[in-house]
């Protein structure tokens, strides 16, 4: 067999699972602070101000990363979901759920940074601004797929239950964003943009892409821990657990 | 075989709601409660009324719809009809496209009768009213299919309580932004056509996807 297919099919085992993600997430944790930690330095501090900004447009570099992980997460997740609902692979579900919180996180980190930015900006907390209407619809369907996960008993039909959701979410998704985009431009004359990123300099854009990595980093380590937790739990019955936990045969 | 099912689950489903005449009326006066409460809180003054009238019949008619929801399946779920519907020989999405027809007839359909009624009370202009009338009559249907969906995946549970809300609300955005943006944009002289014919595409496409996904979502709950 081809080793990567057969790596990938091993990686459906429980417990090679679980050997995999505890030598990964430390280094996937080491490397998101790395990167991070030069990022923030360099957003704070070797990046000029914006001309017309000042120093409020620097919390961009949180802000932008998070949109863009919000997103790419919802999605992500809905593709394990259709993996886990075709395929029944377990770990796919498991996978699926982990997703679920940390999207969320970084949702609402969007939101907080963005409604932040916008208070000495716009002048306003809070605006009705498309943008920002379907990045908090996004996280009413996060906190939605969270819900029925824990609501139901059977974890197997829970995180089916879950993941059906996340696929219908992903497929009203751009319905939404759409219809709110719409909604907007009728109610108001002017729309208001974010922020110009065609327009940035190329010396504001070297943190920007670290804090892009730091994030993807930061969720592959928070995913692998979550997921090996929940892998652990799910499998606390069988005798590698007991054995990796110490317990008497 | 597909037909005879359906007219089986329709004849059922109208006796069983004639025996409990009583609670047919329930959404309908949710509704009328829900109208006359705004009115009492934006202090009943006719222009501040008609000013955001289509906009509270549209919140009354979602939130009735909303209530409603639980019992889509639920009866079906405790009694054991649900497993017996998995068994059917018919299609198990056909069984809930034609259960959620009949809740859409049995508890929209007499919202959508009192509309006309309700919008009087809030002092809506006459020339919105065939808009929200033909914005009600596409995006009802269209609430009901997402709705059967919500339903179908809470089935499971003894108690599904706000998750219902939760899990509905956020796929309820566009039909609402559509439904209520037709009519204030006939409130502004502008074409309310545009987004009724998007309500009807999205009712078009929800009819062949949501009892598809609803099916799923009940085998989910019920293996």
């Amino acid at each position: 067999m081809n080793p990567v297919v057969r790596w990938f099919h091993q990686l459906g085992s429980p417990p090679y699972f679980d050997r995999f993600a505890q030598r990964w997430t430390p280094w996937a944790y080491g490397l998101a602070v790395l990167v991070m930690a030069y990022g923030l330095y360099g957003a704070l501090f070797m990046v000029p101000a914006d001309y017309q900004q000042g120093d409020s447009f620097r919390i961009l570099y949180i802000h932008v990363p998070s949109a863009w992980m919000s997103m790419a997460i919802f999605a992500l997740m809905a593709i394990y979901a259709a993996i886990a609902l075709v395929w029944r692979i377990k770990l796919c579900e498991i996978l699926a759920m982990a997703c679920a919180p940390i999207g969320a996180a970084f949702t609402l980190v969007t939101l907080v940074t963005g409604s932040i930015w916008g208070k000495p900006m716009w002048g306003t907390w809070w605006d009705w601004d498309p943008r920002l209407t379907t990045e908090l619809i996004l996280l009413f369907l996060y906190l939605g797929v969270i819900g029925l996960y824990n609501a139901i008993d059977d974890r197997r039909a829970a995180a089916r239950a879950a993941g059906l959701l996340a696929i219908v979410g992903v497929a009203l998704l751009p319905v939404i964003h759409y219809s709110v985009t719409w909604w907007n431009s009728l109610h108001q004359g002017q729309t208001i943009s974010l922020f110009g990123k065609s327009h940035m300099d190329p010396s504001m854009l070297p943190p920007l892409f670290a804090m892009i990595v730091a994030t993807k980093l930061w969720f592959i380590g928070s995913l692998l821990a979550r997921a090996r937790a929940d892998n652990l739990r799910r499998e606390a019955g069988k005798d590698w657990v007991r054995k990796l936990a110490g317990a008497m045969q | 075989m597909m037909w005879p099912a359906a007219r089986a689950l329709m004849a059922r489903d109208l006796r069983l709601l004639w025996r409990r005449r009583g609670d047919a009326l329930q959404p309908a006066l949710f509704a009328l409660l829900v109208v006359v409460l705004f009115a009492l809180a934006l202090g009943g003054e006719a222009q501040a009324l008609a000013k955001v009238a289509s906009a509270v019949l549209w919140l009354a008619v979602l939130l009735a719809g909303l209530l409603s929801l639980d019992t889509l399946f639920r009866g079906d779920a405790e009694d054991g009809s649900l497993e017996q519907w998995m068994l059917a020989p018919v299609p198990l999405s056909w069984l809930v496209l034609v259960r959620t027809f009949m809740h859409w007839a049995t508890t929209a359909l007499p919202l959508l009768v009192a509309t006309p009624f309700l919008a009087e009370l809030l002092h809506l202009p006459h020339g919105q009213l065939p808009v929200l009338l033909a914005g009600l009559a596409l995006g009802t249907p269209l609430l009901s299919l997402l709705g059967a969906v919500v339903a179908a995946l809470t089935v499971g549970m003894r108690r599904s309580g706000i998750l219902v809300a939760l899990l509905a609300l956020p796929l309820y955005v566009p039909v609402l932004v559509f439904g209520a943006g037709s009519v204030s944009a006939a409130a502004q002289g502008l074409d309310p056509v545009g987004a009724l014919l998007l309500l009807g595409a999205g009712l078009a496409v929800a009819l062949v996807l949501a009892p598809l996904a609803a099916a799923a979502a009940i085998r989910i709950a019920l293996s």
